[in-house]
């Protein structure tokens, strides 16, 4: 489980791992050279602050001293050796990560928006194809297949724990193949500016067994069964649809299917509201609801005149979709 | 410092100043105000024949000015299907034509604030309570610019996805004459 306040994500998948690899010989070796080259600095001012005067002049000239010519000789093969080193173990790792193509793989496009993740499962068969927002959830150990666009501006899809960043770009796609090894929730951001609410921009992977994976997935096929809702669910159901949610917002299972923001079927099991603005709790939905450009201004979801009982009744619709 | 360099040091930073200033109101975005509402000025006149004149002040001016808003408005132009029935550059299609002269209901802020609020006959829904006031009057401010009735440099260029269409604010000449 990657622990959230790290400043150094540990790697979750082989992807990751390769990345850390190449990233701690880079650091070992640039350390070694950093202190052998200070040090070799400091020893030549030293040196020269010995000798005054004619001396000094005279040391100062390249051929006086055959003995420095042959050191720089030396350290310039030994550069010379290190970076190809580095050339080795980068065209290595370069081979890591793109050594997962996987015919029949799981596909999940994910699509940069100002400034929300839409998240679709792709699949052959159009009843399994499954629509979310800011979460993507993936089997530990099975390689994942991610397609990158975007519907406006650049954005960047990046989670540490799980790879390296890979741009969103317009009227383009990227893929991206992740494999997440253990259980947990990874945490993402867009890394690449991208407007007003670029800061509020997460997004998580949260990687779950196979066996858990296939539950949580049959369960969010599923759409609302609007004959269960209670009354109070069912006023915020008429007050969703009479106001402007039903503009840009769908609920599969009752007539909301607007298509440019965050589907909202199983709102109530997302991690956060608002892309990792929001805590998702009833109080957190009230306020998101009662006054979005409050606690993300300039999000595109606009500031939406609603009274008290239809801010509740609709909180507690929202709060029952598992 | 010498004086003479002092002055073309302030000279420089009261150009920039200046320059920064009258930039100022171009793109400034206001989140968190509301703008005035449907019930917050008084009813257009409208007779049984045309659209009457619009109330003459206060004079609906916000947003109208402001190129965020023209930005904004071009995307609700898209994202709240406007586009279905006018066409993505307001061209017109099962709708009227939008960047032309004639404007059947009037083409001041209010009328058409109006128009999209309340629906117009013949096929004009009406929005009201579907799509928020400050929304409508970013709406009605990109409306204006596609159809040449503000100033040019407000006007809204390519949206940030690309796309292979000009729109119509690059078009010459100023807006198309009606077909009579």
């Amino acid at each position: 489980m990657q622990h959230l306040g790290s400043i150094v994500s540990t790697p979750a998948g082989p992807q990751a791992s390769a990345i850390h690899w190449l990233w701690n010989i880079a650091l070992v070796v640039a350390s070694i050279v950093y202190v052998i080259t200070m040090g070799a600095l400091v020893a030549a001012m030293r040196r020269s602050s010995w000798k005054s005067g004619a001396d000094a002049a005279a040391h100062l000239l390249p051929t006086a001293d055959a003995h420095s010519m042959r050191w720089v000789g030396g350290c310039t093969v030994a550069t010379i050796v290190v970076l190809f080193a580095f050339l080795v173990a980068d065209l290595v790792t370069s081979r890591r990560l793109s050594a997962f193509e996987r015919p029949r793989a799981r596909t999940i496009r994910v699509t940069g928006m100002q400034w929300w993740w839409r998240v679709d499962y792709l699949d052959t068969i159009p009843q399994h194809r499954l629509s979310t927002a800011n979460e993507i959830y993936v089997p530990t150990g099975i390689p994942v297949q991610l397609e990158l666009r975007t519907a406006d501006v650049i954005h960047s899809f990046w989670v540490p724990a799980l790879h390296g960043k890979r741009d969103l770009l317009p009227n383009h796609r990227n893929m991206l193949w992740i494999q997440a090894d253990t259980a947990g929730v990874y945490r993402g951001q867009c890394a690449e500016f991208c407007g007003h609410q670029h800061a509020n921009m997460a997004i998580v992977v949260v990687a779950l067994s196979p066996d858990d994976y296939q539950r949580w997935y049959a369960r969010h096929l599923l759409p609302v069964d609007t004959l269960a809702l209670s009354p109070a669910q069912h006023a915020g159901q008429q007050v969703f649809e009479r106001k402007a949610c039903v503009m840009c917002h769908a609920i599969r299972g009752t007539v909301a299917a607007g298509s440019v923001a965050p589907e909202l079927t199983h709102v109530a099991s997302r991690w956060k509201l608002a892309s990792g603005a929001v805590p998702n709790t009833t109080d957190g939905m009230r306020r998101w609801i009662d006054h979005p450009q409050l606690l993300k201004p300039g999000t595109r979801m606009p500031d939406v005149p609603l009274t008290r009982d239809e801010l509740e009744a609709l909180v507690a619709y929202l709060r029952g979709l598992p | 410092m010498c004086m003479r360099f002092r002055s073309v040091h302030t000279g420089i930073v009261a150009g920039l100043a200046m320059l920064y200033l009258s930039g100022c109101d171009r793109e400034s975005r206001e989140f968190k105000t509301a703008p005035p509402g449907i019930g917050s000025r008084e009813l257009v006149r409208t007779s049984a024949i045309r659209a009457g004149p619009p109330v003459p002040e206060p004079k609906i001016t916000t947003y109208q000015d402001n190129a965020w808003a023209v930005s904004e408005g071009q995307r609700l132009f898209a994202q709240m299907n406007c586009a279905g029935c006018h066409s993505p550059g307001g061209g017109g299609g099962m709708g009227p034509p939008l960047t032309d002269e004639e404007w059947r209901f009037g083409s001041d802020p209010e009328n058409i604030f109006d128009t999209i609020v309340k629906g117009r006959p013949r096929g004009m829904p009406s929005f009201a309570g579907r799509i928020p006031d400050a929304d409508v009057w970013k709406l009605v401010a990109y409306v204006r610019t596609i159809g040449g009735l503000t100033r040019k440099d407000i006007w809204a260029l390519r949206s940030d996805d690309l796309s292979a269409t000009t729109p119509a604010a690059d078009e010459r000449g100023g807006p198309p004459k009606a077909r009579k």
